[in-house]
């Protein structure tokens, strides 16, 4: 809302300095955004007078005028505008003015022609209600002396502009009364309605529209007044210049009016063209069935029995009630009797209507916030006063107010209950009940004490939100100044330590561990297209956005895979090809069973990019070392990786994690189609853990563990084992002493790749198993590769001897060879 | 002249040669070369379908119709083939670049980004500022809640004192979801339905943040995204004044941006919340002498807050005349984007390494 100071000071001094007043509003909450100081920079512009116009010797575009600035002499100006004829009265910055942008006039020459000034556009002054930057400002025949300041001439002052963000629980500040009824109250100024035009009397010649109200629900209050010998023409200066300021174009002088009534006391009015109307009265009832109404911006609209149509003495619609007017009875330029509706609508109606509609407009805003439902009569009076204000005014005559009024849905008053004591507890504050009334009086509120420090407050019509002693509290506060209440901390009684949750702990863990091990951290969006879900092959369910702002975005992502790869590429194409990025997010799957919501799972996401000449770990090798390296820092129990295919990863290196027999997420390398639809020309590795999964893992025993003062002893086993065992199940039984088959023990059906959480008591002297190489040869046989282990062997009470370790690596070996493993030779 | 029986015997044999040229076709690139010559711009069909304007008007569309067939057998046997021998290509590759990845996890430990030239990560620059504002909470003797990112539009809207046609659901561009009854399941707009869960389950006293990803139907420029980052406090107890919220607010400013910073309030509004204020804080690059980052008001705006609204405790089932609580929440990428002077916001977004490697 832009409220221009001279308009607001017709209800109240308001004289203090702009920064104080600009700085009362926003303490009001009626926050100002901007201030904006306007008609300055003019002051040294005159009126001057053509009285010749030459062209120019050596240029076609502009021309050799002289004007006359007052003194009778000729004052050579060359001018590149050409609406103007000899005669005409236009404005002329002399040499040493300064007009508006700090543009500073200097006698200069143009072509070998001095000019001693310019003669300005609307534009260039500022002046933008009365043209643009196509041609000189021509002023009104006779309207001034040469010489005289443009300032005067025009009634232009300077001004200032408050823009204003009124938020949606405050209709009544959508207008110049409300917002200084404000102000005033806060400056302890009064505040009166302003006493000019005054409107004159109804004349008992003109009709009276008859009138039929048959949604008494949606319209309880409605107001109707014949005008006659309208003017044609536009409206006088001061009011364009302040429904310019003001953020409205100017129009013609009734529409003009129309506007003016309702930035300055806030009622949405309509004026139909009594001429194009059927007959002088109006019904007002609900929408039809089926029923369509041509709204002013030229849309056909669909109405129904939730909507309010106001219609003609014929029945047909002339105007969707509450939100527009229908253009069959517009006014223009030949209007010359008016109909004027002032009406009340039911907020939540109006809410209904235009919400459906798709249907925005300034009466839509105010009515489904709320207008006083009393303010018609006086806006009323205030339009046919203005009218008189225009040129050709004096001949107005306007008959009496047909008005009608549901006794049931016309919202009356609220008395609201209000506790001095309620205030102060919710406040902290001590204010007396006298101090509550004195805060509340200046708005409007009647106090009414009850005793014993209650009181009953009437409600201004224009304040109908305040309905709640809640509601009175706030005002209180508002009016009070928020930054006059004393600042305390919480009782904090009965509090126990504050906590983050496990989850939080565990993300902040995992975060640690992978910056640490030299991943950035990305963020990407949670929406992704169709084709994404196709291209990740996650399947073509997946939860839908239905008013999504781009199809690009219309799903919620099933897994991070599609954003990461995105981060990748993005990275890719500005030269960066050594890349490891970690994202932590939800995920989303299509709710299960009768739930109405997605499934959200909380998932880490890790995307590896090497460049191709690195070392011998490939993506795919890092991927799974970044698994290996969260399971041991976050000290999962039996952390397992097993080979089998996952969607969007390569067949034949992926592999599922899961870790105390818990199914975490995958690991592996992204099928090459996959990062081939995302543009990426290499290898990328892949890990994707469930966070929500991980956080129910049992983790290694916390108890210390007694590290031996003896001596190892490391034994090197070569096996030819077939492609189809895995060489964590080798391991296992490796580190099982060879004593159990297939490892079976370990969760998830796959055997671990770490230690088990306790030694095998005295019976296991293995320390640790590592492969130490892996062997590719066509002489070890079809599908089979050769596999190097070391074993530490190691006992907590002494040293071992030679025959126990042959002992350990003869049943090592046999343990290995019921895999289908041979020893290698 | 041609007539309709020469091009007939003509298409018959083109097409037994081509089926035998296809079948013994193994690799792509040679696929592609048999695939050129019989179909392609000059290959024999080519010049058969040139050949037919000279045929009688009558039997041209016959014939175009067997030439048509023809083509289409052959190039439907193409594709045949070369799915054929993808899936071939990509056996191959399977077993050829088969790898037992638990060799990886068995062999020696290596730190997984040792074949790269990196050094330490970083954390994203959301996470870290949202993990200080958790921690400044948790000193603050707050706990940290999490709720689900998709709600119903009671624990978004209604709950929080916005019945349908509200006209203050016009201060959030909603995100609807395909699912069940339309506009009823949605993305949160805020992370305010957190509260409405906590206060539901009726754990009183409450002091806890809420931080999480929220969601609006907002077109992404250089001060807003569409998906962002929020922090929300909330207070219930007995006895909590206006005065706690704003002596709150000015710990917390002190606490997480420094000694000497302050905040204000100046009355706004929110469905959930009465009296409702916007809070500003002391401009944290300027240390409010007035900069370009607070337009030289030594102030930046940066969040809303408000006593809980009678209304929302109903819903809840909490009893407002013996609890009362405020609660305050601020967008966690735009303090972000403040502290650090980033003139875009969508670059938190890009994920460009140079960017996160800042920070």
């Amino acid at each position: 809302m832009r409220a221009p100071l001279s308009w607001l000071r017709d209800y109240a001094p308001l004289d203090a300095p702009t920064e104080r007043i600009a700085e009362t509003l926003s303490g009001l909450g009626l926050v100002v955004e901007s201030v904006e100081t306007v008609g300055e920079g003019i002051g040294d512009v005159v009126v001057a007078k053509v009285l010749d116009i030459r062209r120019h010797p050596d240029a076609d575009r502009i021309r050799i005028v002289d004007v006359d600035a007052g003194d009778g002499n000729a004052l050579q100006i060359i001018c590149g505008a050409w609406n103007f004829d000899v005669g005409d009265l236009v404005p002329l910055a002399p040499v040493g003015a300064v007009l508006p942008g700090d543009f500073k006039i200097s006698k200069r020459k143009m072509r070998g022609e001095v000019s001693n000034g310019m003669l300005c556009s609307p534009a260039e002054l500022e002046l933008n209600y009365l043209g643009g930057s196509d041609g000189l400002l021509v002023l009104p025949e006779g309207s001034a002396a040469p010489g005289v300041p443009l300032a005067e001439a025009l009634g232009v002052h300077p001004d200032v502009v408050f823009d204003i963000d009124v938020t949606p629980n405050r209709p009544d500040a959508l207008c110049m009364a409300g917002i200084a009824r404000d102000l005033a109250a806060a400056l302890g100024e009064k505040w009166s309605w302003p006493s000019t035009p005054v409107p004159g009397t109804p004349d008992p010649r003109v009709a009276v529209a008859p009138l039929s109200v048959d949604a008494g629900e949606i319209c309880p209050r409605f107001c109707a007044t014949v005008i006659e010998d309208v003017p044609g023409g536009p409206s006088p200066l001061w009011m364009s210049r302040r429904l310019t300021l003001a953020g409205m174009r100017p129009i013609s002088g009734i529409v003009d009016v129309s506007n003016y009534v309702m930035l300055d006391v806030g009622q949405p009015n309509h004026a139909y063209d009594l001429d194009r109307l059927g007959g002088a009265g109006l019904s007002v009832r609900r929408g039809r069935d089926g029923e369509t109404v041509r709204t002013l911006d030229g849309m056909v609209r669909h109405v129904g029995p939730e909507d309010c149509v106001i219609c003609d003495a014929d029945g047909s619609p002339v105007g969707i009630g509450g939100v527009m007017g229908a253009a069959s009875a517009e006014i223009d330029d030949a209007t010359r009797r008016v109909l004027l509706e002032c009406a009340y609508f039911d907020p939540n109606a109006i809410a209904r209507t235009g919400k459906r509609l798709g249907l925005g407009s300034e009466a839509r805003t105010r009515f489904e916030r709320g207008v006083d439902p009393e303010l018609a009569g006086r806006a009323l009076e205030r339009f046919v006063g203005l009218l008189g204000t225009l040129d050709g005014g004096d001949k107005v005559r306007f008959g009496a107010t047909a008005e009608y009024r549901d006794p049931v849905h016309t919202p009356a008053a609220p008395v609201v209950g209000l506790r001095t004591a309620r205030v102060n507890s919710l406040l902290g504050t001590s204010l007396s009940d006298d101090e509550v009334e004195e805060l509340l009086t200046p708005l409007g509120f009647a106090v009414e004490g009850t005793g014993e420090g209650r009181a009953s407050v009437t409600v201004p019509t224009w304040r109908l939100e305040c309905s709640r002693e809640i509601d009175l509290v706030e005002e209180v506060a508002r009016m009070l100044g928020y930054g006059r209440i004393a600042r305390t901390l919480p009782p904090s009684r009965k509090r126990t330590g504050a906590v983050r949750s496990a989850v939080a702990d565990q993300r902040r863990r995992l975060r640690g561990v992978l910056v640490g091990a030299g991943f950035d951290e990305a963020w990407t969006t949670t929406f992704i297209s169709p084709a994404d879900l196709d291209a990740v092959g996650v399947g073509p369910a997946g939860v839908q956005v239905d008013n999504p702002l781009d199809a690009s975005e219309s799903i919620l992502r099933p897994s991070l895979l599609s954003g990461m790869l995105r981060a990748l590429r993005y990275n890719n194409d500005r030269q960066a090809d050594d890349l490891a990025l970690f994202e932590i997010g939800r995920v989303f799957q299509a709710p299960s069973g009768d739930a109405n919501l997605p499934v959200e799972e909380e998932r880490l996401g890790v995307a590896i990019a090497l460049p191709r000449s690195a070392g011998r770990d490939g993506p795919v090798e890092a991927a799974v070392r970044t698994w290996v390296l969260i399971a041991d820092a976050l000290r999962l129990q039996d952390p397992v990786i097993a080979g089998e295919p996952a969607a969007g990863l390569h067949p034949g290196r992926a592999g599922r994690i899961g870790a105390g027999g818990v199914n975490l997420g995958v690991v592996g390398e992204v099928a090459g189609e996959v990062s081939a639809a995302y543009g990426l020309a290499g290898r990328v590795g892949w890990l994707d853990i469930s966070l929500d999964a991980l956080v129910g893992v049992a983790r290694r025993d916390r108890r210390a563990q007694e590290v031996s003062r003896f001596p190892a002893a490391d034994i090197d086993l070569a096996f030819v084992v077939p492609d189809a065992v895995a060489a964590s199940t080798v391991a296992a039984t490796l580190r099982m002493g060879g004593l159990q088959g297939a490892g079976g023990s370990a969760g998830g059906g796959a055997p671990g790749h770490t230690p088990p959480s306790a030694p095998l008591g005295g019976e296991s002297p293995v320390e640790s198993v590592t492969l130490i190489d892996v062997y590719h040869s066509p002489e070890l046989g079809e599908a089979r590769r050769g596999l190097t282990f070391r074993v530490r062997l190691r006992a907590t009470d002494r040293t071992l001897d030679d025959s126990e370790i042959s002992q350990v690596r003869e049943s090592m070996i046999h343990g290995v060879a019921r895999l289908g493993a041979q020893l290698r030779s | 002249m041609t007539d309709i029986q020469t091009i007939r015997s003509t298409l018959e044999s083109l097409r037994s040669d081509a089926e035998i040229r296809l079948g013994v076709v193994s690799d792509l690139e040679t696929l592609a070369e048999v695939e050129r010559s019989i179909l392609g711009k000059r290959s024999p069909l080519a010049g058969l379908g040139a050949a037919l304007k000279d045929l009688a008007a009558s039997e041209r569309a016959e014939a175009g119709k067997a030439l048509q067939q023809t083509r289409q057998a052959l190039s439907d046997l193409a594709r045949q083939v070369r799915d054929e021998l993808a899936r071939r290509d990509a056996q191959r590759r399977l077993v050829e670049e088969r790898l037992d990845l638990s060799e990886i996890a068995c062999g020696w430990r290596r730190p997984p980004l040792a074949a790269s030239s990196r050094s330490a990560g970083h954390l994203h620059l959301v996470t870290q500022t949202r993990d200080e504002l958790e921690d400044t909470f948790v000193s603050m003797g707050f706990n940290v809640v999490e709720g689900p990112e998709v709600e119903t539009d009671w624990y978004n809207f209604e709950a929080l004192n916005m019945p349908p046609d509200h006209p203050a659901r016009g201060m959030w561009d909603t995100l609807y979801l395909r699912l069940g009854t339309p506009e009823t399941v949605l993305l949160r707009t805020h992370t305010s339905p957190v509260q409405v869960r906590l206060m539901s389950k009726g754990d009183l006293p409450i002091y806890s943040v809420m931080p999480g990803r929220c969601y609006r139907r907002d077109t992404p420029d250089a001060r807003h995204l569409p998906v962002f980052h929020q922090i929300e406090g909330l207070v219930v107890d007995e006895g909590i004044t206006f005065g706690d919220m704003a002596g709150v607010i000015d710990v917390f400013t002190e606490a997480f941006f420094g000694e000497g910073m302050h905040s204000r309030l100046r009355p706004s509004f929110f469905p959930f919340t009465e009296p409702s204020a916007e809070f500003e804080v002391t401009c944290p690059i300027c240390a409010g002498s007035g900069c370009r980052t607070c337009s030289g008001s030594g102030w930046i705006e940066l969040g809303g807050c408000g006593m809980v609204d009678p209304n929302v405790f109903a819903a809840t089932g909490i009893d407002p005349e013996r609890y009362s609580g405020f609660a305050f929440g601020f967008g966690i990428d735009r303090l972000a984007q403040v502290r650090t002077s980033l003139a875009d916001m969508r670059a938190l977004l890009d994920n460009d390494v140079r960017f996160l490697s800042q920070f």
